[in-house]
C-alpha cells in the first residue's frame, strides 16, 4: 500500500492555487487535510501527477461572522467547526455534527472544505449544509461564485465544483427566530460512516412548524433532502400524527439502495425510525 | 521517480533535513529514514490509530500525511516524548495496570491519552472511550487501558489541586 | 499443594499466584518494541506480490519483462522459480481420516485458488518501488466457476476445487455415542439452526517476515512475526533441502497472533526462496489488504442441531449436523479441520449426555484459507449448546441458572468421559455457577429488566457455560504426523553475578509467557524476579518445544520451568552442600541467599557462581562447576487439562433499529492453578472482547464470485473501545493434578464463550417479541429481520 509517485506543490493563495492546476499537463488534485486524499492515495485507488497543498493558502481558515451570517474558510478543520464559539451560537447544527465525524486525529487535520469537496453521501457536513440552506463559495478562472447547497450536490462523488475550481467557504445564514436544529445518525460504531444520518432544521413557535429541512445521509448517492415529508409537516403541529404522516412520506422522499450489510429496505426503516426519533427531539425541546 | 523535495521537520525537538520522494508518508519516513520505528503501521488508511504521532502538539495519523506536509513543523514520535518524560506517568500507569499486551497499539494509544488529558479535569470513562474510538487493540479489550487513563487523571487533577 | 510450597522460605520467595507486571511492557511503552517489520539489516530488499482477481482461474502466459525492467527492481519470480527448490506442502494429518488436500507451492504454478492467490513476486529496493513494478506485470487468466456457497460445492455437478480429490468435501466424520434415535423418541426437543460467519483475526501487527540467505555457508536465518518458531524451523529446512542445523528462526516481538501466525504462508515460503535464489535478505510485510486477503480466516459453519429432553428437564442426546467452508485447501501444517473436528466434540461436553451423535463435513472453495484462530471451535460449540440449553429451560419452563444446574457434569462423576470421547480430571462447573449467579446479582438484574420492559427497554440476559482444552498432549498433532512439538524445554544458567538466565521453548506474544516464567523460576530456585532473565523465541539458542498455541504456555511451559528451576536448585544445593561442608537438605536458597535449616545466611548465590566460574581451583574435589541445567516436559497424563468457566452478558436491545447496546459482561473462570491474576484478568477480558467482535461485528463478507467484499479496517468492523462493555472477572481453581504446578491454559476462555452469552443475552431481549436470532454476527439487519420488521 505505498502511492504512486506524483509531484508536490505548495501554494499560499488562491491564486497560486488555481495556477499551479492550470498549469498542470496531467492529473492534478488539492490537498487540503489530505484525510479522505492520503487513503486513496496509499490505496492506488487515486493516483494523479501533482498534488497541490493548499492547507497553508491565507484566508481560507477559521470562522467570522457577519449581518449575512457565518462565514467558515473551507481549511477549518474538523476540530475548529466542533469547538468554534461562534459556530456554536451560529450554526449549531454543525457543532452538534461533528463529534460524529471520524475520530479526533481524523478531526486534528481534516477539513470542512475537504469533505464538502468529496461529497461522500455518508458523510455529515454535507447533510448538515444542505440543512442549513447555506451557499458554498468557488474561487475559478472567471473569479468567485457562490452556489446554493439545494443544486451543489450533482452525483455521487460529484459536485458543482469544476475542475481546478476551489472552494473557500462555506456560507451560512443567520438563524431565524424559533430556530431547532438536531443531528442524529446510526452508526454501526463511534465515529464510523452512518448506515443512515439525518441533519434538521427547522423554525418551530409553539409547536406549529414554520420551515423544516430535513437532509439525510447515506439514502442515495448525494445527501438527500426529504422534501414529501418536509412539506407534510410544515404549517402543522409537531405531534405524534405529524410525525407519522412525515415517516410514511419518506417512501416518496428516498430510494436507497442496498449495500452487502445493509438492505434498502432496512436503511428506509432505519431512516424512518430516525425521523421520529429526531422530530420527537425537536418536540421535546421546543417544551 | 519524480523529483525529490527537501523537508526541514523538527522531529523530538531536532532539526532534520532529509530529501525525500513526495509520496513518502510521514509514517514511512519516521520509521524508514529516521529509524523511529516506534510509530507503527496498521492499515495505512486512518483507520487504526498505531500510527498515531504528534503534530504540533495534536494527535495525527503519519500514514495520512506526507512528509513534505511536514515541513517547517513539528512532531513528536513515542520516542520523543519517552525520552522527555511528558507521558511518564502515562507509561508507568500503563505498565502497572498491565494495559497493553502485544504493545502494538500502545504508542498510538499513548498519544491518544496524551491528547485527552491534554485539557485538564477528569474525563468520564465514556469520554476515555469516546477518545479512543480511533484507537484499535486487539488484546486488551480496552478496559485496562480506559483505567490506566482514569488514574492517571486523577493523580495529576488531584496534584493540580495540591499545588494550588 | 506443591513441593514447592513445602519450602519454609515460600513465603519470602512467593512470586507464583502474584499480580506483577510484566517486566518487558516497558520498553513496549517507550516505543522501544522491535517488531520483525522494524528489522533493518544491509542489502535487504523489499517484496510485493502480484495477486490473483479471480477467486478460481487457470493460469495462462505470465509476463514480467516490463517489471524487471522498472527502477530499482532486482528480480521478478514466478511459480517455477520456486518449484524448482521448494517442495510442495499438503495439509493433511494421518489421525483424521480419508483428508484429502491440494498441495501447495509459493506462487500458483497452474491454477489460482483464491482471489489474492500469489502469482508473482517482485523484490526490489523499496516497497514502493516493488508496487510500482507490480502494475508493469501481465498475467493471462482464464476464469473458471467459481466454488463459494457449502452447500453448492457438494452438488454433484459443482465444479472442484482440487479436481485429483474427486469432490469439494475433503474431510467428513461421525461422532457417535449410544442411541440417539431412542434418546429422541418421546422427548420434548428443541432445535434449531446456526449460522457463524467467517471472521479473521486482525492482529495489529500484519504478518511479517524477513528471510536472510547466506549463500558462502548455506546458512538460513529467518526473523519472522510468529508465534511458533521451531514449527517453521523444522518447515523451511524441510521444504528447502537445507540441514537443519543451518536454519534458524527468530521470533523477536510479535504483535498480536491468536492462532493466525502458525500457519504457514505462501508469501513466508516465497520470500525464503526469494532469499535463496538471491542471495540477498528479503523481507515482506503484508499491508492491510493483504492481510485480509491472506491471513487465515476462521469459523464459517453452519451447524444444524437437536437437544432431546424429558419433561423434568433434564437432557435426553444430542443430535449435530456441521457443515463448514475452510476455502481452497488445508492449512500447513495443522490442517483445516480442526476446527470442526472440536465443534462436533465439545457440543453438550459440560452436560449430563449418553446419546450423541454428530456428523462434520468439511468444504473446500474459493475463499481465503480457513484454520485455527483463538479458542478454535469453541465458540461454535459453545453458542450451539447453550442457545439449545436455553431453549430446553424455555420449554419447560426452568431458569437459565436451574436448566444447567440440573445437568451438568457433577462433582461425583470425575474422572468423566463425554460421549465424543473426551476426558475431564475435573470441573468446577457448578462453583462457576453459582458464583457468577451472584456476580451478576442475577434477582436484581431481572427485576430491573422487568420494570424497563414496561418503558419500551428491553435488555436481556444470558449465560454460556464452556469448557476449554488446553495443555494438549501429542494426541493434538503429533499422532497425526505433524512435526509440532507438544513438550517444552527450558535451560537455567547461573550467571556469574547469581542471577539466572531462562531459555525456554516458549514465545512471547505479549500474554506474559516471560513474566510467568520469571516469576515460576524465580520462586522455584529462591531469587527476586528481576534478576531471572527469560529468553525466548530463537531456535538458535532456545531449546526445542512447541511454544505458544492452544492455551498450553503455561501449562506445559511453566511445568517444564518450574521443574527445571528445582533441578537448577538441587544442583546448587549440592555444590553449596560440598562447600559448606553440611548436607543440600539442610540448606535452601531465599531471595538469593543460601540459608540453613537456621536461616542464617551461610552465602550468596552470587559467591557461589563466583567460586564456581573463576575460582574452580578452590572448589572441593569431585564438584564441577556445573551450573546450568536443562529440562524438557511433556504431558504425559491425561490428553488434554480441560478447564471450565461461565459467561454472563447484559445487552441492551433497541428494537427499532436492531442496534445493541451490550452493557456488561461477566465471567468465572477457572483455569487451575493461576501463575499472575493481573494477566490471566487481562487474557479473559481480551479474550471476551474477541468473542463479542464474532457476535456484533465482524464478518468476511464474499460475493458470490468469491470476492471478499469488506476486506480493510474500514469496512471489516472490529470492536473498538466505544462498544465494547467494562468486564467483571471472577475465579475459581482447580489445579490439575497431572502437573506439580497446576496450572492450565486462560487465553482462549474469554473468547470461547463471550458470542455464546450474547446469543443468549439477545434472545432474551427479543423474547416479548416471540422472536430468535442463530446468526453470528447478530447484525442490526439480523436482529431486525428477527423481529419481522423488515
Ligand atoms: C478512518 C476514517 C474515518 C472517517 N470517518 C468519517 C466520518 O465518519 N464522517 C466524515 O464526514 N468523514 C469521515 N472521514 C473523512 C474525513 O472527514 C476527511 O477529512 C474529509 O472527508 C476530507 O477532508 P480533507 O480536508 O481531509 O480533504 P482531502 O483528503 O485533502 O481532500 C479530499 C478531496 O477533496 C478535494 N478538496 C479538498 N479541499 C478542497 C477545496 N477546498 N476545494 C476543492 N477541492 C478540495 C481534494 O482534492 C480531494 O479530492 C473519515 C476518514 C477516515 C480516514
Ligand atoms: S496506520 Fe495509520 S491509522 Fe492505521
Ligand atoms: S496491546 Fe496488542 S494491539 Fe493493543
Amino acid at each position: 500500500m505505498k502511492a504512486r509517485t506524483f509531484s508536490f506543490r505548495r501554494v499560499t493563495s488562491v491564486e497560486e492555487a488555481l495556477a499551479a492546476f492550470a498549469s498542470c499537463e496531467g492529473e492534478a488534485r488539492f490537498l487540503a487535510g489530505g484525510q479522505s486524499l492520503l487513503p486513496a492515495l496509499n490505496l492506488r485507488l487515486d493516483a494523479p501527477d501533482l498534488l497541490i497543498d493548499i492547507s497553508r493558502v491565507e484566508g481560507m481558515r477559521g470562522v467570522s461572522v457577519s449581518s449575512s451570517g457565518l462565514r467558515i474558510g473551507a481549511l477549518t478543520r474538523h476540530v475548529e467547526v466542533l469547538r468554534s464559539p461562534l459556530v456554536a451560537e451560529h450554526a449549531s447544527l454543525l457543532s452538534r455534527a461533528a463529534p460524529f465525524v471520524a475520530h479526533p486525529a481524523i478531526r486534528n487535520l481534516g477539513t470542512i472544505g475537504g469533505s464538502l469537496a468529496l461529497a461522500d453521501p455518508a458523510a455529515e457536513f454535507p447533510t448538515c449544509i444542505l440543512a442549513l440552506n447555506a451557499s458554498l463559495e468557488i474561487a475559478g478562472a472567471n473569479g468567485i461564485r457562490t452556489v446554493r447547497a439545494d443544486d451543489y450536490f450533482r452525483a455521487l462523488y460529484e459536485t458543482d465544483i469544476g475542475p481546478g475550481e476551489l472552494l473557500t467557504a462555506i456560507l451560512i445564514p443567520p438563524p431565524s427566530h424559533g430556530q431547532r436544529v438536531h443531528f442524529d445518525e446510526l452508526a454501526r460504531r463511534r465515529g464510523d460512516y452512518a448506515i443512515v444520518g439525518l441533519a434538521v432544521n427547522a423554525v418551530i413557535h409553539d409547536s406549529n412548524v414554520k420551515e423544516i429541512r430535513l437532509a439525510f445521509s447515506s439514502v442515495g448517492p448525494i445527501p438527500t433532502r426529504a422534501k414529501t415529508a418536509e412539506a407534510q409537516l410544515i404549517g402543522t403541529f409537531l405531534g405524534a400524527e405529524g410525525i407519522a404522516s412525515a415517516q410514511a412520506a419518506l417512501a416518496n422522499d428516498l430510494s436507497p439502495d442496498g449495500t452487502d450489510e445493509v438492505s434498502s429496505e432496512t436503511r428506509m426503516h432505519l431512516a424512518r425510525v430516525l425521523l421520529g426519533r429526531s422530530l420527537n427531539a425537536l418536540l421535546r425541546e421546543d417544551k | 521517480m519524480s523529483e525529490q523535495v527537501s523537508i526541514t521537520v523538527k522531529v523530538n525537538g531536532s532539526i532534520v533535513r532529509r530529501m525525500v520522494e513526495p509520496r513518502l508518508t510521514l509514517l514511512d519516513f519516521l520509521r524508514r529514514d529516521l529509524g523511529l520505528t516506534g510509530t507503527h503501521a496498521g492499515c495505512e488508511m486512518g483507520a487504526c490509530g498505531a500510527c498515531l504521532v504528534s503534530l504540533e502538539g495534536r494527535a495525527v495519523h503519519s500514514c495520512l500525511m506526507l512528509a513534505v506536509q511536514a515541513d517547517d513543523l513539528s512532531v513528536e514520535t513515542i520516542e520523543g516524548l519517552s525520552e522527555n518524560g511528558s507521558i511518564a506517568d502515562l507509561q508507568a500507569a500503563f505498565f502497572e495496570r498491565n494495559a497493553l499486551q502485544c504493545g502494538y497499539c500502545t504508542p498510538g494509544v499513548l498519544i491518544t491519552a496524551r491528547d485527552c488529558l491534554s485539557t485538564g479535569g477528569v474525563p468520564s470513562r465514556d469520554e476515555i472511550r469516546d477518545a479512543l474510538s480511533g484507537n484499535y487493540c486487539r488484546c486488551t479489550g480496552y478496559e485496562a487501558i480506559v483505567d490506566a487513563i482514569e488514574v492517571v487523571a486523577r493523580m495529576r487533577a488531584a496534584n493540580a489541586e495540591g499545588s494550588k | 499443594m506443591t513441593a514447592i510450597s513445602d519450602s519454609p522460605f515460600r513465603a519470602a520467595n512467593q512470586y507464583i499466584g502474584k499480580s506483577l507486571p510484566r517486566p518487558g511492557a516497558k520498553r513496549l511503552l517507550a516505543g522501544r518494541g522491535r517488531y520483525t517489520d522494524d528489522i533493518v539489516v544491509p542489502r535487504m530488499l523489499y517484496a510485493a506480490f502480484w495477486r490473483s482477481p479471480f477467486a478460481h482461474a487457470r493460469l495462462g502466459a505470465i509476463s514480467i519483462e516490463a517489471a524487471a525492467a522498472m527502477p530499482g527492481v532486482h528480480r521478478v519470480f514466478i511459480g517455477a522459480d520456486f518449484a524448482a527448490i521448494c517442495k510442495p506442502w499438503v495439509g493433511t494429518l494421518s489421525h483424521f481420516a480419508g483428508m484429502k488436500s491440494a498441495p501447495q507451492l509459493p506462487l500458483a504454478t497452474e491454477k489460482v485458488l483464491w482471489a489474492g492467490h500469489p502469482i508473482a513476486m517482485v523484490i526490489a529496493e523499496t516497497r514502493a518501488q516493488a508496487e510500482d513494478a507490480l502494475e508493469a506485470i501481465e498475467v493471462e487468466l482464464d476464469e473458471l466457476e467459481p466454488v463459494v456457497d457449502i452447500d453448492a460445492a457438494q452438488l454433484p455437478d459443482s465444479t472442484l476445487v482440487y479436481e485429483e480429490a474427486g469432490s469439494n468435501v475433503i474431510f467428513r466424520t461421525r461422532i457417535e455415542s449410544g442411541s440417539t434415535a431412542s434418546a429422541f423418541e418421546d422427548a420434548e426437543v428443541v432445535e434449531a439452526e446456526f449460522r457463524f460467519g467467517r471472521h479473521t483475526a486482525v492482529t495489529m501487527e500484519l504478518r511479517s517476515i524477513l528471510a536472510d540467505y547466506d549463500p558462502s555457508d548455506g546458512r538460513l536465518t529467518v526473523h519472522q512475526s510468529t508465534q511458533t518458531p521451531y514449527q517453521f524451523h523444522d518447515i523451511y529446512a524441510r521444504h528447502f533441502g537445507l540441514s537443519e542445523a543451518h536454519v534458524r528462526v527468530v521470533a523477536p516481538d510479535v504483535g498480536g497472533s491468536f492462532g493466525m501466525k502458525l500457519h504457514l504462508y505462501h508469501e513466508d515460503m516465497a520470500v525464503v526462496g526469494a532469499s535463496i535464489l538471491t542471495g540477498r535478505p528479503v523481507k515482506f510485510t503484508a499491508d492491510r489488504m493483504e492481510s485480509f486477503l491472506t491471513d487465515i480466516h476462521a469459523r464459517d459453519h453452519r451447524v444444524r442441531a437437536r437437544l432431546a429432553i424429558s419433561a423434568d428437564g433434564m437432557f435426553r442426546g444430542i443430535e449435530v449436523d456441521d457443515v463448514t467452508g475452510v476455502g481452497p485447501f488445508s492449512a500447513y501444517p495443522r490442517t483445516s479441520v480442526v476446527e470442526g473436528n472440536q465443534v462436533v466434540r465439545l457440543i453438550g461436553a459440560a452436560y449430563r449426555l449418553k446419546d450423541y451423535r454428530a456428523d462434520l463435513t468439511v468444504v473446500a472453495q474459493n475463499k481465503t484459507q480457513m484454520s485455527q484462530y483463538r479458542a478454535v471451535g469453541h465458540p461454535i460449540a459453545c453458542a450451539v449448546t447453550e442457545r439449545l440449553v436455553d431453549l430446553a429451560g424455555a420449554r419447560v419452563g426452568l431458569d437459565p441458572f436451574e436448566i444447567r444446574r440440573r445437568n451438568y457434569v457433577t462433582q461425583d462423576m470425575y474422572p468423566h468421559k463425554t460421549p465424543s470421547g473426551y476426558s475431564f480430571e475435573r470441573l468446577s462447573l457448578e462453583e462457576c455457577l453459582d458464583k457468577l449467579h451472584e456476580a451478576m446479582d442475577y434477582e436484581a438484574l431481572r427485576k430491573d429488566q422487568a420494570r424497563l420492559r414496561e418503558a419500551g427497554i428491553h435488555r436481556g440476559i444470558g449465560i454460556a457455560t464452556y469448557v476449554e482444552i488446553t495443555n494438549p498432549s501429542p494426541a493434538f498433532y503429533g499422532v497425526g504426523g505433524a512435526h509440532i512439538s507438544a513438550q517444552d524445554g527450558c535451560v537455567l544458567k547461573v550467571t556469574s553475578s547469581g542471577g539466572i538466565q531462562c531459555l525456554i521453548s516458549l514465545s512471547e506474544l505479549g500474554q506474559g509467557a516471560e513474566a510467568i516464567v520469571g516469576q515460576i523460576v524465580a520462586e522455584g530456585v529462591g531469587i527476586n524476579p528481576n534478576l531471572v532473565r527469560v529468553i525466548t523465541g530463537d531456535t538458535d539458542m532456545t531449546p526445542v518445544g512447541g511454544a505458544t498455541w492452544a492455551c498450553r504456555g503455561a501449562g506445559i511451559g511453566g511445568e517444564t520451568a518450574l521443574q527445571a528451576s528445582k533441578k537448577l536448585k538441587g544442583r546448587i544445593l549440592e555444590i553449596a552442600g560440598a562447600i559448606l561442608q553440611c548436607s543440600p537438605g539442610k540448606l535452601d536458597i531465599s531471595d538469593g541467599q543460601i540459608l540453613d535449616q537456621g536461616g542464617n545466611i551461610r552465602m550468596s548465590l552470587g559467591e557461589l557462581a563466583n567460586l564456581a566460574y573463576f575460582r574452580s581451583d578452590l572448589l572441593p574435589k569431585g564438584i564441577q562447576p556445573e551450573l546450568t541445567v536443562a529440562h524438557h516436559y511433556a504431558p504425559s497424563g491425561y490428553p488434554f487439562a480441560f478447564t471450565n468457566g461461565i459467561h454472563g452478558s447484559l445487552v441492551e436491545v433497541d428494537v427499532e433499529t436492531g442496534f445493541v447496546k451490550i452493557l456488561k459482561h461477566w465471567v468465572i473462570e477457572d483455569c487451575g492453578r493461576i501463575l499472575n491474576p493481573l494477566l490471566v484478568d487481562e487474557q479473559i477480558r481480551g479474550g471476551v472482547v474477541q468473542g463479542l467482535g464474532a457476535a456484533f461485528f465482524e464478518e468476511c463478507l464474499y460475493s458470490k464470485s468469491g470476492q471478499l467484499l469488506n476486506g480493510s479496517m474500514a469496512d471489516y468492523l472490529v470492536p473498538m473501545a466505544c462498544e465494547m462493555p467494562d468486564i467483571v472477572i471472577g475465579h475459581v481453581e482447580t489445579p490439575t493434578q497431572d502437573t506439580e504446578l497446576g496450572a492450565k491454559g486462560c487465553g482462549e476462555a474469554g473468547t470461547a464463550a463471550a458470542s455464546g452469552a450474547a446469543l443468549n443475552a439477545v434472545n432474551d431481549a427479543l423474547s416479548p417479541f416471540k422472536a430468535s436470532i442463530t446468526q453470528l454476527p447478530m447484525t442490526p439487519e439480523r436482529i431486525l429481520k428477527a423481529l419481522r420488521v423488515v
